[in-house]
């Protein structure tokens, strides 16, 4: 198991190397380098950060200071379907943090958290631009708007079941 | 310049809109801006295709932006002439309503009544929706043709007279384009409202005093403030009007570098507007020697990491550079010595969409909207407790009481009005006796709140401002720069206070300490955020001060928001015996049932969601909401 963490690991900072080496030596390179990382492995990890650092020719904590001042950035790898919940001011007036709280307790972890099976990882974000629809929850890319505390055990449920589905399918093709 | 090149241009753009508009089947117009996607849109769109295809039924789809009626969405427009109907408006369109619709309109000439929100023109047969307040009212400069175009075709833009102005202006001497920009009175939609004009002239100034070689025009779209989402609307409904506007302002400040700072959570602004600017280059209408002429412009765009203080200009300027954003001291103004130390002119997204219309019809034209001190329009998110939330375009000077209650249906559920939040962190919370002020730059500040972002939350009478105030700086004091010190550690200070106040243990002096604390953050920062920061605590302490006392003196939240303030309990005269919905819809299972088969709330399991007060039947409407939470009666369990 260790073996294979760590060969994924290593794959990934194989590609990122390559990745980096097609942009720019400027400083006005980092930011776009940084997000080039993120889309593509969906969080930074230390080594990642510091080939950025070695390709920049600037020091390390210079990158992370960079790095952690922008909300955008994450260093922690999120779950296979992350969720996100919307707090901005027209979700807060219409109970948001409720929303945020009840995903907390079903998944049982706090938000900036993954859970230990990699399946869920919470996130706050500050607005996603679809007031009008609050409160609103991002589960992967879709948005789920007018949300409730029932319509998040339902979410979740619709999520086990979907996986459940797709196992049974597998198992089934394998069969045959 | 050789205005046969553009001439070839519209010509192509008007064949194609020809031949759309002349082709003799239905033509199917789908909204498809994120907040529509976020409704459904694409659903809605996959099932016209389907059904179209099933059916073998010919029709055209033409995706467009956003009108700005968010509380509609999927809004879908279907003009199906031979039917012998106008154009049709539909709202809330599912996939469901879309295959229906495809059958019964499309195949059998049916328009189904029930469905229809209005027709888009006037008409015998069906009323136009332009006499709902929601249209009639506004006064569309800016969003004109958002919602009528295809955002990714700019064809469909330069059909729509897009781009002529460009080339109307290009004719014009730079200075001339300033002075009809400065006479027309357009000041800054960013919020602070500096004169647009002054601005530009002040760059071509440093231009030339300086013989600087690259000044740069940057149109600032990172939109930070939670609330507000028009910036995001423009760019993904009419991005070349935008780009319009950064030609036409490089070309009068003698710019040849432009960038669209915007921010990455914007995912699909950033693909169209990336996209608008390649179509632009195509054309010849971006890069080298645009139409013919010696001017020179290249576009970039540049996504903002989501810092709210980046909307700061300096700040913006160190963020372009590679570096934590945090604002510069000022002066030197970027307009002298900005981004790599260029004269730079940094507008906002709808100060630059503003440029196009003001040049095509005239300075008098623009002054003859709005008030004398604030020409034009102004664009508001209206969102919150109203019947009617969305993008809503007023001309300057129309009251909060018209735009909350007469455009937007005032607020839901026969409850009252209790306050209106303008402006987001860096604006205030105004009560009811301020519903007749005119909106404008000036008369907004003066009330205690301001233009900002155009962010407008309308709270209902179930709202605390001790929770709204401790909502807004928990936001502050988390994108706080770290730079000075009194917004750093004094936002801080305000949040703890505040939350203080929300759990009960608010002290005697607090009000007083918020104050103070205010003051000092006001004097004590460098930019923008910090100076502001405080509005929402010091606004809301001036016109609710009671509530402030309430949560302090009497541990009771008025509002009943707080939640270590109140408690639910089950109204027992009015609970049914028999009736679950509570019991299945608490998150916790706090709901018991006593031995009359009533039920009863654990309150030291309640977690005060709220939801049982949803599930419980209207008839029924036993459970009951209670602040301070002591009187809430004690139910045994049995």
């Amino acid at each position: 198991m260790d073996e294979t963490i760590l060969a994924e690991k290593e794959a990934m900072l194989e590609s990122i190397r390559s990745d980096v080496a097609d942009f720019g030596k400027e400083r006005r390179d980092l930011i776009p380098i940084l997000q080039m990382i993120q889309e593509r492995h969906a969080y930074l990890s230390p080594e990642a950060i510091k080939t950025v650092a070695e390709h920049l020719d600037i020091p390390t904590c210079e990158v992370f200071g960079v790095a952690t001042f922008y909300n955008q950035f994450r260093f922690h790898p999120p779950g296979r379907h992350p969720i996100k919940v919307c707090l901005g001011t027209a979700c807060h007036v219409r109970a948001g943090d409720i929303i945020l709280e009840n995903f907390e307790r079903k998944l049982g972890i706090r938000d900036g958290e993954t859970t230990s099976d990699k399946e869920f990882s919470i996130e706050r974000v500050a607005c996603v631009g679809c007031c009008a629809l609050a409160p609103v929850a991002l589960v992967g890319e879709t948005v789920h708007g007018k949300m409730a505390p029932s319509k998040v055990e339902g979410l979740l449920l619709r999520i086990q079941i979907e996986k459940e589905k797709a196992e049974r399918e597998r198992r089934e093709e394998e069969e045959k | 310049m050789r205005e046969e090149l553009f001439d070839a241009i519209r010509k192509e753009a008007e064949r194609r809109r020809n031949e759309f508009t002349e082709a003799p089947v239905p033509k199917i117009h789908i909204g498809m801006a994120t907040c529509g996607i976020a409704s459904g849109a694409m659903e809605t769109k996959y099932a016209f295709e389907q059904t179209l295809a099933e059916r073998n039924i010919e029709a055209r789809i033409h995706t467009v932006g956003c009108v700005g009626h968010c509380y509609a969405e999927p809004v879908v427009v279907i003009d199906h002439p031979e039917s012998g109907f106008p154009p049709v408006f539909y709202h809330e369109v599912t996939a469901g309503k879309a295959r229906m619709l495809t059958k019964l309109f499309l195949e059998e000439g049916d328009p189904r009544f029930e469905h229809v929100y209005g027709a888009t023109v006037e008409n015998e047969l069906i009323p136009s929706v332009m006499e709902f307040p929601r249209f009639s009212q506004e006064k569309r400069v800016v969003m004109e043709k958002c919602g009528h175009i295809d955002p990714e075709d700019i064809y469909d833009y330069i059909a729509d007279d897009g781009y002529s102005t460009l080339v109307k202006s290009l004719r014009m001497l730079p200075d001339e384009v300033i002075r009809e920009v400065r006479d027309s009175g357009l000041r800054g939609r960013g919020g602070a409202g500096f004169p647009t004009g002054r601005k530009w002239e002040l760059v071509r100034k440093s231009v030339s005093s300086k013989n600087s070689v690259s000044p740069i025009v940057i149109c600032n779209a990172d939109e930070g403030d939670p609330g507000a989402y028009m910036d995001r609307t423009l760019l993904e409904s009419n991005p070349h009007q935008i780009l319009e506007g950064m030609i036409l302002c490089a070309y009068a400040t003698g710019a040849h570098k432009g960038m669209v700072y915007v921010r990455a959570e914007y995912p699909l602004a950033v693909k169209l507007v990336t996209k608008a600017i390649q179509q632009a280059k195509e054309l010849g209408l971006l890069g080298k020697g645009i139409l013919g002429t010696d001017f020179d412009l290249d576009i970039d765009v540049f996504q903002g990491s989501g810092a709210f203080v980046c909307g700061e200009e300096t700040a913006l300027i160190e963020s372009v550079e590679g570096k934590r954003g945090m604002p510069r001291y000022r002066p030197p103004y970027p307009v002298e010595k900005g981004l790599q130390g260029e004269p730079t002119v940094i507008n906002n997204v709808k100060t630059l969409a503003s440029v196009p219309p003001i040049l095509k019809n005239g300075a008098a034209w623009y002054r003859g909207i709005g008030t004398k001190e604030s020409p034009g329009t102004a664009i508001f998110s209206v969102v919150g407790d109203v019947i009617h939330p969305g993008l809503v375009e007023i001309p300057m000077g129309v009251s909060l009481r018209t735009l909350i209650f007469d455009i937007c249906g005032g607020i839901p559920d026969k409850k009252a009005f209790k306050s209106v939040q303008i402006g987001g962190p860096s604006g205030g919370c105004l009560p009811a006796d301020f519903l007749d002020t005119p909106i404008d730059f000036d008369s907004l500040t003066e009330a205690g709140a301001m233009m900002g972002s155009g962010g407008m939350v309308v709270m209902d009478e179930d709202t605390c401002v001790v929770d709204v105030s401790r909502y807004f700086l928990d936001f502050t004091q988390n994108e706080s720069c770290g730079k000075c010190t009194f917004c750093r550690i004094g936002t801080r200070h305000l949040l703890s206070i505040l939350e203080r106040m929300t759990k009960g243990e608010g002290r005697e002096e607090d009000p007083e300490q918020l104050e103070l604390l205010s003051e000092d953050i006001r004097n004590g920062s460098l930019c923008g955020l910090g100076k502001t920061a405080p509005n929402p605590v010091l606004t809301s302490l001036r016109y609710f001060r009671d509530e402030y006392e309430a949560h302090v003196s009497e541990k009771r939240c008025p509002g009943r928001i707080c939640r270590p303030l109140t408690a639910f309990y089950i109204d027992l005269e009015k609970c049914a015996r028999g009736c679950d919905a509570c019991v299945g819809c608490c998150p916790v299972d706090a709901i018991f049932t006593t031995s009359t088969r009533k039920k009863g709330i654990d309150q030291v399991l309640c977690v005060k969601c709220g939801e049982c007060v949803v599930a419980c039947p209207p008839q029924y409407d036993a459970v009951k909401r209670v602040s301070p939470p002591n009187l809430a009666p004690i139910v045994e369990k049995k």
